[in-house]
């Protein structure tokens, strides 16, 4: 049977890991490499590297990265952040990446999912949603790392994507991202439901209870978490343990 | 000296780097008179079927690679290079396969269930090929793809998967194996898989 597939989530800021990573038995706890290893050994079923590097010599950081990264780690990884072109797409798969996601730029210009997805298979190509809920109920695509709101509605935006050749959506509620309440499970379902692609739940994970509820209600195909594994609170066999013991299809190593 | 076929369909990065983890002696080439000098082929891939056969005839590879497998060279098949030994593939109207294997790739067509078959899934696993040994059946794989194969002659089928219904996802024969999953993405126990085959050909 498919198994749920569960996803640390790492920021990377000039080819380190930020956002207070302090993991013991590592000899270099920023090391994107070191980092990706460990999640890796403990039975991560991907990983996502998002690049937060606002330098202007980002591009060459960020190769170095995936380059490294696909040496050492043999699970898949995802490469996003500031992937404006087709020619960003194409160097970073070519140096070890198995997936990218885009953000800003597929709503930006959204020709930009079709021809990558053709050129370069739509398994490759992870649509990045951050959607946030507006007073109607429904919820807004925000772009620019959440600075920029848009009027364009994420369920719709979510099936548009689809259709564009997106070949999975990480789909992060704004509302959650952080707050370690949960996920935002009413849009993770709706946007789940809507699509015949996968789609990972992303922003509120503080507890295995929110990852479960994220698989079973929120009907995701994977969930992504960042804080609750960086800082050693639940290691990534315990989370599987739990979920298996509850029913839940996952891969233990 | 195990060669990794280059015929423009995706990455092949990962695939040389676990490779290089139990033998110095890979390359990559584009080149089919690069096959005389090989003692074992490697053809990875991801992408659309019909594209991928084209650029092989385009780049002289058809012929050569027949010969090459029909006088059982060592021979791993993965993900598309998987897909590309049967008959043909509905993927974008019908299109013809290699043919080593009488069957034809289908695309998932089962109700409630997403395409692509994306993530880790199980494989049961007939015993005795020599390219599995030390993998237990029931062992997860790294599977993306969106086609599957209908296979005639059920004596090619070393290991199957269920998404919705049951497919072959390892075939092997002789020095052939092919696996749909991408073991070079598979961790420790799809390392295994490629281990195996270096050690068989080196």
């Amino acid at each position: 049977m498919l198994a749920k597939r569960i996803i640390p989530c790492l920021d990377v800021d000039r080819g380190r890991v930020v956002k207070g990573v302090n993991f013991v038995n590592l000899i270099d706890a920023g090391d994107p490499v070191e980092n990706g290893k460990f999640y890796d050994e403990e039975g991560a079923d991907e990983l996502v590297f998002l690049d937060i590097t606002a330098s202007s010599d980002k591009r060459n950081i960020i190769l170095d990265m995936v380059k490294k990264v696909a040496e050492t780690v043999h699970i898949p990884f995802t490469v996003g952040g500031g992937i404006r072109t087709l020619d960003d797409v194409r160097t970073i798969l070519e140096n070890g990446a198995d997936k990218v996601s885009i953000n800003t730029a597929a709503v930006k210009n959204p020709a930009i999912i079709t021809e990558s997805s053709k050129r370069f298979g739509s398994q490759c190509i992870l649509v990045a949603i951050d959607a946030k809920r507006n007073s109607t109920g429904n919820w807004n695509v925000y772009l620019n790392g959440g600075r920029t709101k848009t009027d364009i509605d994420a369920v719709e935006w979510a099936k548009r994507t689809e259709e564009l050749g997106a070949g999975e959506i990480l789909l992060t509620s704004m509302d959650r991202d952080g707050t370690k309440c949960g996920y935002d499970i009413e849009l993770t379902k709706k946007i789940s439901e809507s699509l015949t692609i996968p789609v990972i739940a992303s922003g509120g994970a503080g507890t295995i209870e929110h990852l479960y509820e994220g698989l079973t209600e929120g009907k995701a195909d994977a969930v992504l978490a960042a804080s609750i594994f960086h800082f050693r609170e639940i290691s990534i066999r315990e989370v599987k343990e739990k979920l298996k013991n509850r029913g839940i299809p996952v891969r233990i190593v | 000296m195990i060669t990794v076929i280059d015929y423009g369909m995706g990455n092949l990065r990962s695939v040389v780097k676990a490779v290089e983890k139990y033998t110095e002696h890979v390359r990559v080439s584009h080149d089919p008179l690069d096959i005389e000098r090989s003692d074992a082929l490697i053809m990875p891939g991801d992408g659309a079927f019909g594209m991928a056969m084209d650029n092989l005839k385009k780049m002289g590879w058809i012929e050569p690679l027949l010969d090459y497998i029909n006088n059982d060279g060592y021979f791993l098949g993965i993900c598309l290079g998987f897909q590309l030994l049967y008959s043909a593939s509905e993927e974008f109207g019908l299109r013809e396969g290699l043919n080593i294997i009488e069957g034809n790739v289908l695309r998932f067509k089962v109700p409630g269930l997403k395409v692509p078959h994306m993530g880790w899934n199980q494989v049961k696993l007939v015993p005795d090929s020599k390219f599995l040994e030390g993998i237990p059946s029931d062992t997860y794989f790294y599977f993306i793809h969106s086609y599957y194969p209908v296979i005639n002659d059920k004596s090619w089928v070393l290991g199957e998967a269920d998404y919705g219904i049951k497919f072959p996802c390892i075939v092997g024969k002789g020095n052939l194996i092919a696996t749909q999953f991408h073991p070079e993405k598979s961790h420790n126990m799809g390392l295994k898989i490629i281990e195996n085959f270096v050690r068989n050909v080196c």
